[in-house]
């Protein structure tokens, strides 16, 4: 007990004296999983609502794809990640292994597949005569699938949370791409897993405490505008 | 100088094929400037995919349509075409915004100004009467203000052609009543080229200024209203147009203007050229069907009166659906005071007449005519 009690005091004192370490920590885990959420969310969103839209032979096996990844194992993202970015591997020309944009590749695969189920199921609810409705109003397909887009927002708002959830707690594949270094490539996650095995407990707490009031506050902001939208 | 109204659409050889199914085939149909054509079938009939073939969101699988006498998709763009016209549905599919936002979103989707749409949207809630909606969420409507901002939309754009498909359904009649009215008086007044789409016979009846009647992806007949309802083509377009004493039989006599025909050994007298020996439908309308009190001596043996037994009497508002049996089945329709004055109730006798000009003929095997 004595133990948790001392973490959290530790977690109180570092983040009210602005620990140097910690923010940059933070601001890091903030940068790449936000970064990596946004491009999933271009990706996924124009995937998801693409597939949603079309009818094409093997589009099931598609659909299945999609929805397996959803449940990516972030461990096995790293593995090819590195892999793929390795010296020898087919990205290594672009010399970013070990580096925070290995680390916004690596959660991009791993949240994109989330945004596009979610995008996918979203567009798929919306009643089947939205379509031609909004093309008989004299819409161009672009126009159609932006109206459908922002039909699906609350479901998309999930989308979101659900993706920047999956990336910002994951620690496999930014271990693995990112290597954890001191002020370079260190985010909440793989310093919690770092202290945790130096037997820095309190310190691991504290970075828990960040990591989770960082989780909850981003969702609480996307909850309020989705409850919000709900009412309207 | 009487002028011809223009043809707006013209339809050749129109078939769309789904899964393997011929669902719709229009060998040709043309809708003149300023028609309210009125489209009635039953279920499956293909009347909503006409529309939608018609509005372009659905492909056809042969046939052309031209619009003002450009072929679509080749002489005028898909695009430029779908905003010449105006569609709504049978559910209101209104986006999740304001009514305002709604009402503006064919006009913002044209690329027009905020200045430009605010006068166009207002006049389009006002005609409607959901001005004083105009800020609410479209979620919050009831079912009759939904519709009301949906056709409220399809009119912002002032379509050269409106495309309605059974906009009333699924509303409670005093709602879809005053619906109806107020749709009826903006058609009147702006003469916007209609097409609308109904499984209602007497909405259909009212708005229409041409009836078109369709099954099985076909249109069986089409004509004024009062032409498709008093004469109608084949037996399926009698039954769907309401006409409910369908006898069958033969002719046994023919006048010179006149024929005799027998209907289950009864002579029944109908108007019209026919060959002895002739299989015929002889098409009566409940509401011609005249019933009086049975007196001995009254009437029975002049022509087409019959001495009737009452089946059944079925009240339906403010009529009573009254069956009989006349040797061949006949209904008729009278008021409930009608009713008591005559003391007809089930398993009474009364007599039931009807004038042979009243009876419509249809040939048995005739092919279905459309005009």
């Amino acid at each position: 007990m004595d133990l948790i009690f001392e973490g959290i005091k530790k977690a109180f004192w570092l983040l009210v004296s602005f620990d140097p370490e910690v923010l940059g920590i933070t601001l890091l885990s903030i940068k790449v999983s936000g970064s990596a959420t946004l491009i999933s969310l271009v990706i996924g969103i124009s995937v998801g609502a693409s597939v949603a839209l079309t009818r094409f032979p093997g589009r099931r096996f598609v659909v299945s794809l999609i929805n397996t990844g959803m449940a990516l194992p972030p461990v096995v993202v790293g593995l090819f990640v590195t892999i793929s970015l390795w010296r020898n591997g087919p990205l290594g020309f672009m010399g970013i292994l070990y580096t925070p944009l290995a680390m916004i590749v690596a959660q991009t695969v791993i949240a994109t597949p989330i945004v596009t189920g979610i995008t996918l199921a979203a567009v798929q609810q919306l009643p089947a005569k939205l379509r031609l409705q909004i093309l008989a109003l004299g819409a161009t397909r672009l126009q159609m699938l932006w109206i459908l887009i922002r039909e699906a927002k609350l479901s998309l708002l999930a989308a979101v949370m659900a993706g920047f959830g999956g990336v910002i707690s994951e620690v496999g594949a930014s271990i693995m791409v990112g290597g954890n270094i001191k002020g370079y490539s260190r985010v909440l996650t793989t310093a919690t897993v770092m202290e945790t095995g130096r037997g820095n407990f309190d310190v691991a707490i504290a970075l828990s405490i960040i990591l989770l009031l960082l989780a909850y506050l981003i969702n609480l902001v996307l909850t309020q505008v989705q409850q919000r939208e709900r009412r309207r | 100088m009487n002028t011809a109204p223009s043809p707006v659409f013209e339809v050749r050889s129109l078939q769309v094929i789904r899964g393997g199914s011929l669902i719709l085939n229009i060998p040709s149909l043309v809708v003149t400037e300023g028609e309210i054509l009125v489209l009635i079938g039953p279920n499956g009939a293909g009347k909503s995919t006409l529309l939608q073939t018609l509005s372009a969101v659905a492909k056809p699988s042969r046939g052309e349509i031209f619009f003002r006498g450009q072929k679509i998709g080749a002489d005028i763009p898909l695009l430029q075409y779908r905003r010449k016209l105006a569609m709504v549905l049978q559910e209101p599919l209104l986006f999740d915004t304001t009514v305002y936002n709604n009402v503006a979103s064919g006009l913002k989707i044209r690329g027009m100004k905020r200045n430009e749409i605010e006068p166009i949207v207002a006049k389009a809630l006002e005609r409607f009467g959901i001005a004083h909606l105009k800020d609410r969420s479209a979620r919050t409507l009831s079912g009759g203000e939904a519709r009301r901002a949906s056709i409220a939309r399809a009119f912002a754009t002032n379509p050269e052609v409106l495309l309605l498909d059974e906009p009333f359904s699924a509303l409670d009649p005093i709602m879809r009543e005053t619906l109806i009215e107020d749709l009826e008086k903006v058609l009147r007044e702006t003469r916007i080229t209609t097409i609308f789409v109904t499984h209602d016979r007497m909405e259909a009846i009212r708005l229409a200024t041409r009836l078109g009647v369709m099954n099985a992806g076909e249109i069986l007949q089409t004509g004024s209203p009062d032409d498709v309802m008093n004469h109608p083509a084949n037996e399926f377009v009698a039954s769907l147009v309401g006409v409910e004493n369908l006898l069958h039989g033969r002719v046994i006599k023919k006048n010179e203007r006149s024929f005799v025909a027998s209907v289950s050994g009864q002579d029944i007298e109908a108007m019209g050229p026919m060959q002895l020996e002739d299989p015929v439908i002889l098409c009566i309308r409940p509401e011609n069907v005249m019933l009086s009190g049975s007196v001995p001596g009254n009437g029975a043996g002049a022509v087409n009166t019959f001495p009737a037994h009452v089946v059944r009497v079925t009240p339906m508002g403010p009529y009573q659906k009254v069956q009989l049996n006349c040797g061949f089945q006949l209904v008729t329709y009278i008021t409930s005071h009608a009713l008591s004055a005559l003391s007809i109730k089930q398993g009474t006798e009364a007599l039931a007449s009807f004038d042979a000009n009243t009876v419509h003929v249809i040939s048995k095997g005739s092919p279905a005519s459309s005009n």
